[in-house]
């Protein structure tokens, strides 16, 4: 349907009935041959009546409407957090492990994600020229305006740290070095939340699948972006960093847990993380940021194989990225359930279906049987 | 026009199933066309409200109950029940809203046409499925409430254009008295199925658009237990915070033990 108002009722419900056809088919082989026809016909299109009702729903129309978020904006949860981890990365590599190149290529890496997310979020608004609207009011019971906040404020921060030190690499003096370190520790702070608040902006959503996870998706979300933000600078060249080996082996392993806590659930809600098209892109991006690169990088542990790291890192990015796009395509398919926001008890009895739904079966079998 | 709240009470026992309402909306509010699609299972070819229909008329098709509020047995049950925005107490999409587009007049909840920026997060902040991003236009579309109508001390065009007053406009105290005397008159006449769908158990805390409908009201695709997700806003930031912490925690031990090989 081209205005996606019957998301349920499209092509499924729409297809030629094939067992009618061919039973209509062989009634009239049977009539040329014999000049009459025994048995049974078929059930008039549409036949039995179709039933609204407290088992039905609305003729299983959703009640919700779908996220119409674009393309951009699960990239934008990915880059985001890859962005925001980099800038704690950066201030604890300064300032605990004196690792000044890795700091360095960390702050960039929060820039250029900074950058790129407010590329990504601007594109995404059916308006994109009123983007600053978002600017206009501070509204914290909207996760949206919190975002937007936080964005502006990690953009600003982490820009300005990567300049400060620049500066700094340049002319070392105090105040120079004071204004950069500053800098770089509002530009961390900023970076902890925008680092995971895409898992509280698509929780406090009236979305099932999403609601039902808020209390493990930013953390999920978050350790998605630390473990991508590892990878990414271990692909810059920092694959001889112990550090980031140990801090990508935390995020696997909490991603690991993360997909056990989806899978061992058995609430409807979390349905559509399991099955269709959504529930197999989570599933992989769930395998390549959690088992995989966490055996790959306990492996590091024990190797100094530049391979296995890069092969651990690539895993990450990977499974980051699909991941976010895993989790919006279910969110959209948990918009369609109509079931839930109903709250009809999902058994699958001629009685419960819609008749559209039914009805196509119903002739099949009768064809088959 | 006075301050007074006022709303829409939809009884659908009146409604004739005309579609007038969506028709006057749609002259009135410029409001673009559905397309022609079949839907193939009643005279509702519309589905749904959405950016394009800001009121629709539902045709709820059922076998009949014998007895059921004076049902004879034979035939089907034909009701019919024109929905719109809910004009929520407290509103999902106006909570979610970043720009401070939606806004609360003195009786609805509006979408300010040159604010919205097109974010499309009030889409998943409305428990009822109502306010929707037009993609082509870019900006997110529901019921006004006809608010230029009224200021200009008009009624809505929906209750103006219903020919069986099912569509009626007022100060809400005053719908709110109107509803339960016509549900005690059901009742009294037989239908004891009967009943005023308001949630005002969750924290939506109550409609500025009531219905009266007979059955069950999922039929209607009415949730009996819609909430605003705001609620849930405590848990996922402690979420956030706890995560933060962990960031923290873990590249701090990382760089602790880290260096190079």
């Amino acid at each position: 349907m081209s205005n996606g108002k019957f998301a349920r009722t499209t092509e499924r419900d729409r297809v030629p009935d094939y067992a009618s056809e061919r039973r209509l088919r062989e009634l009239r082989d049977e009539a040329e041959q014999r000049g009459s026809v025994t048995g049974q016909g078929i059930a008039p299109a549409g036949s039995p009546l179709p039933r609204a009702s407290e088992q039905t729903g609305y003729y299983g129309i959703p009640v919700l409407k779908q996220p119409q978020w674009t393309w951009e904006i699960p990239l934008y949860f990915a880059v985001g957090g890859a962005a925001g981890s980099s800038a704690t990365i950066a201030a604890m590599a300064d300032w605990i492990g004196d690792d000044y190149e890795l700091a360095k290529h960390a702050r960039w890496v929060a820039t250029a994600g900074a950058m790129a997310s407010s590329a990504l979020l601007i594109s995404d608004l059916g308006r994109p020229p009123r983007f600053l609207n978002m600017l206009r009011i501070i509204k914290p019971q909207s996760a949206m305006s919190v975002g937007a906040w936080t964005l502006a404020a990690f953009g600003s921060f982490t820009a300005a740290s990567t300049f400060a030190k620049m500066v700094q690499e340049r002319w070392d003096f105090l105040p120079v070095k004071i204004v950069a370190d500053l800098a770089q520790f509002a530009a961390a702070i900023a970076g902890l939340p925008f680092h995971n608040y895409t898992g509280v902006l698509i929780g406090a959503t009236v979305i099932p699948a999403w609601n039902k996870n808020i209390e493990t998706l930013p953390i999920h979300f978050g350790m998605s972006g630390v473990q991508s933000a590892c990878s990414i600078l271990e692909l810059l060249g920092h694959e001889d960093s112990h550090a980031l080996n140990v801090l990508g082996m935390m995020a696997a392993a909490w991603e690991t847990y993360e997909g056990v806590h989806i899978e061992t659930r058995a609430e409807r809600e979390l349905r559509p993380l399991k099955r269709g098209t959504s529930g197999w892109v989570v599933r992989a991006g769930g395998l390549l940021s959690g088992p995989l690169p966490a055996a790959l990088r306990l492996a590091c542990l024990f190797s100094n194989s530049r391979k296995l790291r890069q092969a651990a890192a690539v895993a990450g990015i990977a499974g980051s990225i699909l991941t976010r796009y895993g989790w919006m395509s279910a969110g959209k398919a948990s918009a369609r359930d109509w079931r839930l926001p109903l709250e009809i008890p999902d058994t699958e009895t001629a009685e419960t279906k819609p008749l559209t739904e039914t009805v196509i079966e119903k002739i099949s079998a009768e064809k088959v049987g | 026009m006075s301050a007074t709240t006022t709303g829409f009470f939809t009884d659908s026992t009146l409604c004739i199933g005309c579609k007038a309402c969506e028709v006057a909306c749609k002259e009135w509010n410029d409001v673009g066309s559905d397309g022609l699609n079949w839907s193939g299972f009643s005279y509702d070819n519309t589905g749904a409200v959405g950016h394009s229909t800001w009121r629709h008329v539902k045709f709820v098709e059922n076998v009949t109950e014998t007895g059921r509020g004076g049902n004879s047995g034979d035939g089907i049950s034909w009701e019919f029940s024109s929905d719109v925005c809910k004009h929520c107490e407290l509103a999902g999409c106006l909570e979610a809203c970043p720009t401070g587009a939606i806004v609360r007049t003195e009786s609805s909840v509006f979408v300010q046409p040159d604010v919205c920026n097109g974010c499309s997060y009030c889409v998943v902040g409305c428990p009822f499925g109502v306010v929707q991003k037009n993609e082509k236009d870019g900006r997110a579309f529901k019921c006004t409430f006809c608010y230029d109508r009224q200021r200009a001390g008009l009624e809505p065009a929906c209750a103006k254009a219903c020919p069986t007053k099912s569509i009626m406009f007022g100060p809400l105290d005053e719908l709110r008295l109107k509803a339960e005397t016509r549900l005690e008159e059901l009742h009294a006449r037989g239908m004891e199925d009967a009943q005023i769908y308001n949630p005002e158990h969750t924290n939506v805390g109550g409609i500025h658009a009531f219905f009266l409908v007979r059955g069950n009201e999922k039929a209607y695709n009415l949730p009996p237990n819609p909430e605003v997700p705001t609620k849930y806003l405590k848990t996922g930031w402690t979420a956030s915070a706890i995560g933060s912490a962990m960031l923290v925690a873990g590249a701090a031990l990382a760089f602790l033990a880290g260096g190079r090989r």
